[in-house]
């Protein structure tokens, strides 16, 4: 590998975005993450891989260059905030419906509206129940770290191409804007016309001279027809749940309560177990990397294994506390620890909460 | 070791950058880093702050509530961020522009002229390096040799022929710093 | 000097200048030297000399002005960005009696906003939009706006904008002069004594127009300097501003009582 670098999560993102092959990135500037489109236009890989860089006139056209460029089996990728992410929600079902796969990259800040530009975790929702509308889901992955903000680029166009289905990359202010060190993945060649041709049959890159044209669309006006696309894609769903689940779980053999916690909150609750370790209290940390699907298989798991008790912390009023629930099924207690609108809890928050909404409760 | 560092003051003060070169400094001598600064208008001709932990573990939260050492450049910072140095932990601060000292029992306290020094030197743009001076002199965290490797990544190509005179600020820095109360 | 006290100072008739009524008493966000704070007080003065102060309703929109809503004593409305025109359109059709107004950057109204901003212009509603040119984003930082001249550095186009890769700048008020809603529209500054003037004036023509029930639209472009932006002293960006964005988007009316001008 590589050498060591110093890097914002977003300036990391933006390298692994040409680093992954990517074909195209289209864009709106908005905080915290406008880093990545001005990396972009700095390092000019039009000029070296080639790959499209597009400053778009709002998120509404990005997420609709993406259906376009998507479409036609390239590689292609946005970056926003939740206002813009809201913004993208009509796109995003069209192109869900489509089977069309992309990448889009929600930087969260706090909300609702305008809200505020610091970290927030409060569109887990929007992100894993689908967002716009009709029955989809997105493969949603969590990067806690700098590096993982480079690591989850390949790994989620390679989740989205294998699946025909946009993948997302929900990371948060803070890990946008921290500085850590970063150690790249070596460059991936952009595909050749000809091998996405071959690759992606589907795509709509101009009529096969001995085949048949292809229709990308998420309209069917039987409805016999549309229930018949939709288990299909239902169907797709139970294999990425049956296949795709990621999570790190930290001192989890031994212990009696676990943290649940991705991205910026994970990090901080990492210190608070060690702080409860230190007080003799055995407590592990169980970190989803996919947010959908979800880790339900390994909770029922630590619930089986003796677990007492969990608490979801999470930047949010209690989002993915909900599917921590569903997963336990009531066998133990589970609580929500958060601050909203994007404060950040302190580990010794995390601590206090354990103790009074878990322990002690 | 683990050693975790608010960095506060102006925006234009070199706050961000100084945290950078710590950071820098850190990821030469092997070590783990993290840099978390303040950002967006919050900053807009008012404060900036930074969070960098140097540390040979893997670093848990990069967002912190207690602090091992307080480096700090203006009042609003002292206001803000005095009370939250850890019981026993530095703060180091420059006493031009503070007009409420300050005033913990419990905590090490040390100044560094660094504004005076800088202007004295004819180039206020070497200010960051005289205090990351002061600091390095009362915690010797990372060598000398590996700050300006770190130097040397963290600058442009063009500006390297400016390391030598941020040497002699770091140099200025360790001479100049004052305690002002040991625990 | 010394035997002169400040209550022999402040006495009527020494009186040069005053806070305008309608602004709050909360300190302007913007960056010293910025046309924002000097646009908002004209708009303000305008609604105080026409008597409208419980008759006006403006909308804020997403930019360095997002906070207007703070400034302005007038009722507010803060819209999503790139959406004021549309929020405006329903507020004056529901209280078609109101002076209703929005306040946008080149971003806002010229980017994510062209569509709402088109056909308000389009549908003449009998709004005022009081329009920031700046060329740039300031809010986020200074990333390239739809009017960011050929050649002009910002962060997404640090070298330059390149107009083969990232398109040309959009001359968005000669484009809505075109249209039949648009009864007024004109080219503004605020940057000397003599431009504030001027844009004054025509900041009360077009709500004239509105309070005289005028059959259109009054859109005032104001070409506006963003220091921080630019990364430029006040003084500085306002010779930058005379000597690259005049030559691009000349001041002077564009379109009167509903004909464009020459
Ligand atoms: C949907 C959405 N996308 C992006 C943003 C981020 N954003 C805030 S202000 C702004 C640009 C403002 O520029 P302009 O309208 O020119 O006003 P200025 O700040 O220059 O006065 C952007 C892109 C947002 N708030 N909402
Ligand atoms: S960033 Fe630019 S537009 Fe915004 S307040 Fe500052 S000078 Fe004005």
């Amino acid at each position: 590998m590589g050498e060591l670098k110093l890097m914002k999560g977003n300036e990391a993102l933006a390298e692994a975005i040409i680093r992954a092959g990517t074909d195209g990135y289209f864009g709106y500037p908005i905080t915290p993450q406008s880093e990545v489109l001005e990396y972009l236009m700095a390092s000019k890989p039009w000029e070296t891989t080639g790959m499209v860089v597009l400053q778009a006139e709002s998120e509404v056209a990005s997420i609709n260059m993406l259906y376009g460029g998507g479409g036609t089996g390239k590689k292609v990728v946005t970056s926003s905030s939740s206002p813009g992410i809201s913004l993208m929600q009509e796109g995003l079902s069209y192109i869900a419906g489509a089977e069309i796969p992309i990448l889009i990259v929600n930087v969260v800040r706090g909300g609702p509206g305008l809200g505020d530009i610091q970290p927030a975790q409060s569109d887990y929702f929007q992100s894993t129940k689908g967002g716009g509308h009709g029955d989809y889901r997105l493969i949603v992955l969590a990067p806690s770290s700098v590096q993982e903000m480079a690591d989850f680029v390949p790994v989620a166009y390679d989740l989205a191409f294998k699946y025909r289905n946009p993948a997302m990359i929900l990371s948060d202010g803070a890990i946008g804007q921290m500085m850590e060190k970063v150690e790249f993945f070596e460059p991936v060649p952009r595909l050749k016309d000809e091998e996405v041709k071959a690759r992606y049959p589907w795509a709509t890159n101009g009529k096969p001279v001995n085949g048949e044209r292809r229709i990308l669309t998420s309209l069917d006006l039987d409805p016999q027809k549309l229930e018949d696309h939709n288990h299909h894609i239902q169907e797709k769903y139970r294999k990425i749940e049956e296949n795709e689940v990621r999570y790190e779980a930290l001192q989890c053999d031994d212990a009696d309560y676990i943290l649940v916690a991705y991205g910026t909150s994970a990090r901080v609750s990492l210190k608070s177990v060690k702080l409860l370790r230190e007080k003799g209290i055995k407590v592990g940390l169980l970190r989803p990397i996919t947010l959908w699907p979800f880790c339900t298989k390994k909770i029922r798991e630590l619930v089986g294994q003796g677990v007492k008790g969990f608490l979801s912390v999470e930047m949010s009023a209690g989002q993915m506390v909900e599917d921590v629930r569903l997963a336990v099924n009531g066998k133990v207690k589970v609580e929500h620890f958060g601050r909203l609108g994007g404060m950040i809890h302190s580990p010794e928050e995390v601590v206090e909460a354990l103790e009074q909404k878990i322990i002690g409760g | 070791m683990t050693e975790e560092i608010i960095i506060a003051g102006f925006g234009g003060q070199g706050v961000l950058s100084m945290g950078k070169i710590l950071a820098y400094s850190g990821i030469m001598q092997d070590q783990e880093v993290s840099w978390m600064p303040s950002y967006g208008p919050e900053m807009r001709g008012g404060t900036a702050n930074v969070t960098v932990i140097v540390s040979d573990e893997r670093i848990s939260s990069p967002i912190l509530r207690a602090y091992d050492t307080a480096i700090i450049l203006n009042q609003q910072s002292m206001d803000k961020f005095e009370p939250e140095v850890k019981p026993g932990g530095t703060l180091l601060y420059d006493p031009n522009g503070i007009s409420r000292h300050p005033s913990r029992k419990d905590i090490n306290i040390f100044k560094v002229e660094g504004a005076k020094k800088a202007a004295e030197m004819g180039n206020t743009k070497i200010f960051n390096m005289i205090v990351l001076g002061a600091y390095l002199k009362i915690k010797p965290i990372v060598k000398l040799e590996n700050v300006v490797k770190g130097l040397k990544k963290s600058l442009p190509e063009r500006h390297h022929k400016l390391i030598p005179l941020n040497e002699d600020a770091i140099l200025l820095g360790m001479k100049n710093v004052e305690v002002v109360q040991e625990v | 000097m010394s035997n002169i006290a400040i209550k022999d100072i402040i006495k009527p008739e020494n009186l040069v200048y005053q806070k305008t009524k309608l602004m709050t008493d909360k300190p302007l966000s913007y960056c010293p030297g910025c046309g924002h704070g000097t646009t908002h007080r004209l708009i303000m003065e305008v609604i105080e000399e026409l008597g409208k102060e419980h008759e006006s309703i403006g909308v804020a929109p997403v930019g360095c002005s997002v906070l207007a809503y703070e400034f302005m004593n007038v009722d507010m409305q803060e819209a999503a960005h790139g959406r004021a025109p549309a929020l405006a359109t329903a507020i004056k059709r529901l209280w078609p009696d109101h002076l209703v107004f929005t306040y946008q950057g080149d971003g806002d109204l010229a980017a994510i906003g062209t569509a709402e901003t088109i056909h308000a212009c389009n549908r003449g509603e009998k709004i005022v939009i009081i329009f920031i040119n700046n060329g740039i984003y300031g809010m986020t930082g200074g990333q390239m706006a739809p009017t960011t001249l050929p050649g002009m550095k910002t962060s997404t186009s640090p070298y330059g904008r390149d107009v083969e890769l990232m398109g040309h700048p959009l001359k968005i008020t000669e484009l809505v002069a075109q249209l039949p809603g648009t009864y007024y529209v004109t080219r503004q500054a605020v940057h000397t004594p003599s431009a504030v003037r001027k844009a004054k004036r025509a900041i009360k023509k077009a709500f004239q127009n509105q309070l005289d029930n005028a059959p259109g639209l009054s859109f005032v472009e104001v070409v506006s300097n963003c220091n921080s932006g630019w990364k430029m002293n006040p003084v500085d960006s306002n010779i930058w501003m005379e000597e690259n964005m005049f030559p691009f988007y000349p001041l002077g009316d564009i379109k009167l009582e509903g004909r464009l001008v020459k």
